[in-house]
């Protein structure tokens, strides 16, 4: 399906569309870019937020809210409780920004990603259009189809993360000092 | 009705919900500290009633100078209090005032409470560090491990009454509240989740809430005696105001999460469903009444918890309470 831009600028939805991307990728860029590690996780949260608005822009209300819980609630909050109980230094610092030998290859490589995950994207769903009534996605379905039809690999997942919990808890516990024979 | 001009009468309405329940909230807490504690001020304040007390406390807060220490981070300091007093707003989004009463019915509901509320942690945080204060570091860090510790009983606890009620939107669980429970002699008998084998629940929920509210006795975020005020010492002026402001506008908004959740929110035994839009915000508002006091009473009649007691509380009592709640309502619904 081929958009012209005069098509493009009729839809209000994509106005909205680029309201919601144009921070995000913003926020995507000062999170590599920011000389301040606290800032950085705190840029994190804009791109964060920005996909999750994306997401319930979809109807995929659902995941959009997860997105927040979890990563924003979560994730994002343990993030800098790590940063601020080891250091949290005010201001930017030195070490956070990388000499030309660092950069050049980072982003040949952020572009080459990019363009393999939007190909696949693309040429997956590009002919296809998102119907335009088609509402929030009802969590009941939603649960439907994980616990029927997507069970076992859901638990697979489940157990990776319990396995990551049991290595991270065997590598931060302190074994009991040996008793002298 | 226009979709814009109904979208702003909703935002007014609940702005002026919020901002008058977190004033009634502050008048009846300098009240009912009062008359606990011997304080005088709020007696002969104004005259009658100590009414002059929080306009008195309002004008202070007001006059003072927004200072912003030189080392803070500037930005970040002043964004801190809009996103404590945001997540505090949106909570009022699903919340259902009548059958038709609701800003957003959303199928997700409590989902969303939890989401939108976990974001107030995040703006605890970057207060702390924002701050360049030793202190508020230390109480932006135990606000951030107490908000998370107890974030865990009070998703638990929701799980129950969402597994009780079988959805997660709030105007459906009001509704599976109403529904019969049982017939005697012809009367058909409901009760609310409070009395249907969900007391557990509450009393999770509540101790979970005062956690999460960083009210005594879990204060020690902002211990004044340990760490002056927390992530608060360097806030002044209008930016205080809105912590303040923002706390209490929780209050009100989690104890109206759990009378809707526990004591059938708008709903009320023996009225008919045609005048619950105009009976329901009141009924829901007495509700709230008598959980907000409940939450006073509890802040200035007990002493402070010590860290290692709060984790311990969260962690080994009430995360395994909650599980076992779980598992209790889902026998309950599967058995009966």
């Amino acid at each position: 399906m081929h958009v012209s831009f005069e098509q493009w600028l009729t839809e209000i939805a994509n106005y909205v569309f680029a309201a919601l991307a144009i921070p995000t990728l913003v926020g995507a860029w000062m999170v590599v870019t920011s000389t301040n590690i606290v800032r950085a996780v705190l840029y994190l949260v804009v791109t964060l937020a920005g996909s999750a608005a994306l997401f319930i822009m979809l109807g995929a209300e659902f995941v959009g809210w997860t997105v927040v819980l979890v990563y924003i609630g979560a994730v994002i909050i343990l993030f800098l409780i790590g940063i601020m109980i080891t250091r949290a230094p005010l201001g930017s610092h030195e070490e956070l920004s990388h000499p030309a030998t660092v950069k050049i290859p980072a982003a040949l490589l952020s572009i080459v990603l990019f363009t393999v995950v939007a190909w696949a994207v693309a040429d997956a769903f590009g002919g296809l259009a998102i119907p335009p009534d088609v509402g929030a996605t009802r969590t009941g379905q939603l649960a439907e189809v994980i616990f029927q039809r997507f069970v076992i690999p859901f638990e697979v997942v489940s157990l990776v993360l319990l396995s990551a919990l049991v290595g991270g808890i065997a590598l931060a516990r302190k074994d009991e000092p040996e008793e002298p024979a | 009705m226009n979709f814009w001009l109904l979208l702003l009468v909703e935002v007014v309405v609940i702005l002026v919900v919020m901002l008058v329940g977190a004033l009634v909230t502050i008048y009846a807490e300098l009240k009912i500290s009062a008359h606990m504690q011997s304080r005088i001020g709020p007696y002969y304040a104004g005259g009658k009633w100590g009414w002059a007390q929080p306009a008195a406390d309002g004008l202070k807060f007001m006059q003072k100078e927004d200072l912003v220490p030189a080392a803070a981070d500037h930005t970040v300091f002043r964004l801190a209090p809009y996103i404590v007093i945001m997540s505090a707003l949106a909570v009022w989004v699903v919340i259902p005032f009548g059958p038709d009463l609701v800003v957003r019915d959303l199928d997700l509901g409590v989902f969303f409470v939890l989401a939108v509320s976990s974001l107030s942690t995040l703006g605890v945080l970057m207060a702390g560090w924002a701050s360049a204060n030793k202190y508020s570091l230390l109480g932006g860090l135990r606000a951030a491990a107490q908000l998370i510790a107890y974030e865990l009983p009070l998703l638990l606890a929701v799980v129950a009454v969402v597994v009780q009620a079988g959805t997660m939107s709030l105007n459906g669980i009001v509704a599976a509240q109403a529904q019969t429970w049982f017939t005697v002699g012809g009367i058909e008998i409901s009760a609310p989740f409070l009395l249907k084998g969900q007391i557990i629940g509450f009393v999770i929920f509540m101790v979970a809430a005062v956690a999460e509210l960083s009210r005594i006795p879990f204060d020690m975020p902002i211990a004044e005696s340990e760490l002056t005020m927390g992530y608060l010492t360097e806030y002044s002026g209008i930016r205080f105001t809105m912590f303040f402001l923002g706390e209490y506008a929780s209050m009100v908004a989690i104890s109206a999460i759990a009378a809707t959740m526990y004591l059938g929110g708008y709903w009320v035994p023996g009225l008919p469903e045609s005048t619950l839009n105009a009976v329901g915000p009141f009924v829901l508002l007495a509700k709230v009444a008598f959980l907000v006091f409940l939450l006073i009473w509890f802040r200035w009649t007990w002493p402070r918890l010590r860290e290692d007691q709060l984790q311990d509380l969260a962690w080994r009592w009430l995360i395994p309470l909650g599980l076992l709640n779980i598992v209790l309502a889902g026998i309950f619904k599967v058995v009966l």
